[in-house]
């Protein structure tokens, strides 16, 4: 059985290595094979940019060589795939080479699209790339004061972030004894400051203790760069001196390339995360289509879902598991507090005050998630 | 031509429906309804509420057991 694994990063890792663990005598005996095929020969801890964009974190501690984190029973080729043939169950590389499968997995992800809102990309700062992560540390660091408006594209990866920038920036300009020059002006596309209402509620309460004004149901139109001024849908504005923006985002290129999905995101059963109208193509984390948030931990779980079932049918013929829908996200609160979202397709989250011990473990983590990335965890 | 698109955001509790509404419509064309499908009994009030505001508008609402319908034809 050959099982094809197109990405590497959270999610397709995560799944590789499970499934070297579950199938380790079937790998043995020749029975499975498991190939990955990524981009790229570095595997990114993606939430670190957002510590790098404050400069609390240097960019090597961001990565680690993908060989590293995988079993070595996986194929791992640097190689990504241009050419879904999903007919004839093979995919074609940038090399040229072609590789078959008996069971394809898509977890090709998501990035930042800030130049699908004019004026956006040239005007605002954000940490989804470590390219605009260092950027955004430069220009916070030369800040002299003024107003600092944090505008949210949809959709966007990592639904805390929005939070979590505003929060930490806080923190820094309170650090650096100048936050009696900075104005915070938040912004959100709803009718409250999170997705999430609890989580919503409680940064409210925050926001108001803080003196962080807000504006919701502000959808960004456009940035006039010349007057420093964002424009919404909703046709009002707000001004800036600092914009940080958590821009719209798309999935990949090609999988909106080869007709697999509008805007890279492919049409998913949300148990089994099949993709729909094909039943040997699964597809996970960023990639799909469902309503969750995309964030490491949705990749995370389903990624483990999908490892239980895929191993199942080598082992039994058929999956015997649904994915739930579970997510869990910590929170950065600033001062040094931090709380965690946790929820399913039928649980809704019920987050607790932030305190310092979950901050603490969220420091943690962002070490143990290499033991995570390795199926460990 | 028109068409009508379907959002399922049933047991959407992040980004929620009035998000994925809102990164849906953008893709869509002038004239195109959305019909957003949501266990979320909220969204029978904040999906009009942004509608409204944003200048699109609104087919009709209804619910169908746990399931609230709500369609919105995109108008600019």
């Amino acid at each position: 059985m050959k099982i094809l694994i197109v990405g590497g990063g959270m999610g397709g890792t995560i799944l590789a290595n499970n499934l070297a663990h579950r199938l380790k005598h079937e790998l043995k005996q020749g029975k499975a094979q498991i190939t990955m095929l990524s981009a790229s020969d570095r595997h990114m801890y993606q939430p670190g940019l957002l510590y790098v964009s404050i400069g609390r974190m240097a960019t090597d501690a961001l990565y680690r060589e993908q060989t590293s984190l995988l079993e070595p029973e996986i194929e791992f080729h640097v190689d990504p795939v241009t050419t879904f043939t999903l007919d004839q169950n093979q995919v074609t590389t940038q090399s040229g080479k072609t590789y078959g499968y008996d069971m394809l997995v898509i977890a090709t992800g998501s990035r930042a699209m800030p130049e699908t809102i004019p004026g956006l990309a040239e005007n605002s700062v954000n940490c989804y790339t470590e390219a605009n992560a260092i950027e955004m540390w430069r220009q916070v660091r030369e800040f002299q004061g003024g107003t600092v408006t944090i505008a949210v594209g949809v959709p966007h990866k990592c639904p805390m972030i929005p939070l979590e920038v505003t929060f930490v920036l806080h923190d820094y300009f309170k650090e650096r004894g100048i936050l009696d020059k900075v104005k915070f002006q938040y912004t959100y596309p709803i009718g409250r400051i999170h997705s999430l209402a609890p989580v919503g509620e409680w940064a409210k309460g925050e926001f108001d203790r803080l003196g962080i004004q807000y504006e919701t149901l502000f959808n960004m139109k456009e940035v006039d760069g010349a007057n420093k001024v964002v424009h919404s849908e909703e046709g009002t504005q707000s001004h800036y001196d600092l914009l940080v923006a958590v821009p719209p985002h798309k999935g990949m290129a090609v999988i909106e390339e080869n007709g697999l999905g509008q805007s890279g995101w492919i049409p998913t059963d949300r148990h089994s995360l099949k993709m729909e109208g094909r039943d040997n193509v699964y597809v996970l984390g960023d990639t799909t289509n469902l309503p969750i948030s995309k964030a490491g931990s949705t990749a995370h779980f389903e990624a483990e879902a999908l490892a239980e079932n895929l191993a199942a049918i080598v082992k039994l013929g058929e999956p015997v598991r649904d994915y739930d829908g579970k997510v869990f996200c910590f929170i950065e609160a600033g001062s040094d507090r931090a709380t965690y979202a946790m929820f399913n397709y039928n649980q809704p989250p019920a987050p607790k005050p932030p305190n310092r011990a979950v901050h603490w473990f969220k420091m943690a983590y962002n070490q143990l998630y290499w033991a995570s990335a390795r199926g460990l965890l | 031509m028109s068409e009508r698109q379907t959002i399922d955001a049933r047991g959407s509790f992040c980004p929620g429906p009035l998000m994925e509404l809102i990164a849906r419509i953008k893709q869509a064309e002038v004239g195109d309804e959305l019909e957003v499908l949501s266990t979320d009994e909220g969204s029978a009030n904040d999906i009009p509420e942004w509608v409204k505001k944003v200048g699109h508008e609104m087919v009709e609402s209804f619910q169908n057991g746990d399931v609230w319908h709500v369609v919105v034809r995109k108008s600019k």
